[in-house]
């Protein structure tokens, strides 16, 4: 649906060169939802703003549905930007208008017909649950019911594709899920590809299927969300994903257990959680295991189980012991501190 | 009182009338010039939706100079001018032009600063739509600068409403005029009291309907 390859993107603002985008590629698929998670600068904003042109990429191609949007001209672009809806973290509505008419002028611009405007606003506001709001104006609304304004908004004009800038970045944790669950509700039901931008690990995890890395204005690391959680290859995505799922243990314990034998993470997913595994352990082997710590991360489709073991005894059974894990679908990692 | 009324209210009615008559023809054509004007200075400028720095940079100097010329010395700077385009120099039909030339730079500037506050991301959540640059410009930035697009306007009413006292040395008349006649040249304190009085009230009736306008308009 979007396919964007080697893009670059070289912000020069007076003498200063800011290179937000290093050859980017990417591809998002028909139907699925797509996160793209950084930390602030690392050109997320930027990448997104490629994909309706908000932003010309210096170099690279990007290809929407198949057209080289690159390509196109003013009144081509008008027509490309209509299929491709975009929310944004600040909400974005007319402070002037209330809550229908922000969804319905931009249709009325567009040269909508008038009975279709009333229908197609009633009918997303009533998907994004303000139908009882549609007279308030932007200012007497909350955060979250702003964005569904927002997405109302967005959805009206029926694209196939929503971009999403940081779109709950300003909401509060349960406005957030809130939000997220019409995104899910949206991609589901209505079968819209969306491509969002995140700095918060939680977005990914909740509603996205594929995930990339980005840092620095390149993409790091790429791949299925259940993947990139389980088996992060670079630092960064460690960081990110070990900032949800990481036990911090004092430095006093974590010296004791070492004394006695060794500390390893172990994640399941799907049907490896169902096997009593470490109660085998303690009988198979002179290993004698105990949970220091553990948690459960539910993901869109499946959740992962992480816990922190130690595992007492002779490092050789305790190596075996680690083997036998494995075999068992079971992602093990040694923690050395 | 009445019998001053009686002598003087003719005069102060016309006078009242006359300056009403400059202030409104000039606001109307000086909003007809500085909308535009200031549309162009906020498309063209740097990251505008017309980026155009050549273009900003010429209408922002002419701003500039008018805005440095003071009135009183504009009007007769460009009388050649004035007696080219209004045919004549004196009277109301004289000081129109001169005061259109003094203010719709200035309208220019008021619009530019009030529509600079839109919020760029609402202009670009409808670029993101779609949209045109021109139903943009209608409706999202004025749209949702009218209300300081209105009080904008209201201070350049009161300032025309100043303007309008210099125009009696061109024989235009007014309240201004009256109150330099009488009051100064012929020393009648009282006409000029009259004429201030009158001055002060039209400019608070042309403010508070500006705030209640503005106010209105504002929605939040
Ligand atoms: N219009 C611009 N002019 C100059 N530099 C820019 C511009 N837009 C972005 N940049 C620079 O490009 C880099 C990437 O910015 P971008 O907004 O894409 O980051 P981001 O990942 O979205 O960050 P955040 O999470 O803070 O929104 C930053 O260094 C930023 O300063
Ligand atoms: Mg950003």
């Amino acid at each position: 649906m979007i396919d964007i390859q080697h893009v670059s993107k070289t912000f020069i603002t007076g003498k200063n060169k800011v290179e937000a985008l290093k050859d980017v590629s990417l591809k998002v698929n028909k139907g699925e939802i797509f996160g793209v998670i950084g930390y602030s600068g690392a050109g997320k904003s930027t990448l997104i703003r490629c994909v309706n042109l908000l932003e010309h990429p210096t170099s690279g191609k990007v290809l929407v549905d198949g057209t080289d949007i690159l390509k196109l001209n003013r009144a081509g672009l008008r027509k490309l930007r209509r299929k491709i809806g975009m929310i944004f973290q600040g909400y974005n509505l007319l402070e002037t208008a209330n809550v229908y008419d922000n969804v319905a002028i931009p249709l009325k611009l567009e040269g909508v017909p008038k009975k279709e405007i009333k229908a197609r606003a009633d009918k997303y506001l009533r998907i994004v649950g303000l139908t009882d709001r549609s007279k308030a104006y932007p200012s007497q609304l909350s955060g979250g019911q702003k964005q569904r304004v927002a997405i109302a908004r967005a959805l009206a004009h029926e694209p196939e594709v929503l971009l999403s800038d940081e779109a709950t970045s300003a909401l509060d944790p349960t406005t957030t899920d809130s939000i997220l669950e019409l995104l899910l509700k949206v991609n589901r039901e209505l079968g819209i590809t969306i491509f969002l931008i995140t700095h918060e690990l939680n977005v990914i995890q909740r509603i996205c299927d594929r995930v990339a890395v980005m840092e620095q204005g390149r993409i790091v690391e790429a791949g299925t969300v259940v993947d990139v959680f389980t088996q992060p290859k670079k630092q960064l995505t460690r960081q990110f994903v070990r900032n949800e799922s990481n036990f911090k243990i004092p430095d006093e314990i974590y010296k004791d257990l070492l004394k006695t034998g060794e500390l390893v993470s172990l994640t399941f997913l799907g049907e490896s959680a169902k096997d009593p595994a470490l109660a085998t352990l303690a009988r198979k082997f002179e290993v004698l295991p105990s949970i220091i710590a553990g948690g459960i991360d539910q993901l869109k489709d499946q959740s992962i189980g992480n816990l922190l073991v130690h595992l007492k005894g002779e490092t050789g059974q305790i190596h075996d012991a680690v083997a036998y894990l494995k075999a068992q679908n079971i992602i093990v990692e040694k923690v050395t501190g | 009182m009445a019998e001053f009324i009686n002598q003087w209210g003719d005069a102060i009615w016309q006078g009242f009338i006359q300056t009403m008559q400059m202030t409104v023809i000039s606001l109307v054509l000086s909003v007809l010039v500085g909308i535009p004007l200031g549309v162009s200075l906020i498309l063209t400028r740097k990251g505008g939706q017309a980026e155009n720095p050549g273009l900003y940079a010429v209408l922002n100097a002419i701003i500039n100079v008018i805005r440095s010329i003071p009135f009183i010395i504009l009007l007769f700077l460009i009388l050649p001018v004035t007696k080219l385009i209004a045919g004549t120099t004196i009277g109301v039909q004289g000081v129109i032009f001169p005061l259109v030339v003094s203010c719709a730079p200035y309208v220019a500037r008021l619009m530019e600063s009030a529509m600079l506050e839109v919020d760029h991301g609402v202009i670009e959540a409808y670029q993101s739509m779609g949209i045109s640059t021109t139903k943009i410009v209608w409706y999202v930035i004025i749209r949702e600068a009218r209300s300081p697009m209105i009080l904008g306007l209201t201070i350049a009413a009161i300032g025309l409403i100043g303007e309008t006292a210099m125009a009696g040395l061109v024989g235009a008349g007014g309240l201004g005029d009256l109150a330099y006649q009488f009051g100064y040249t012929r020393f009648q304190p009282d006409v000029m009291y009259a004429v201030i009085i009158v001055l002060i009230v039209i400019v608070q009736i042309i403010q508070s309907l500006g705030n209640a306008f503005a106010r209105g308009l504002k929605k939040n």
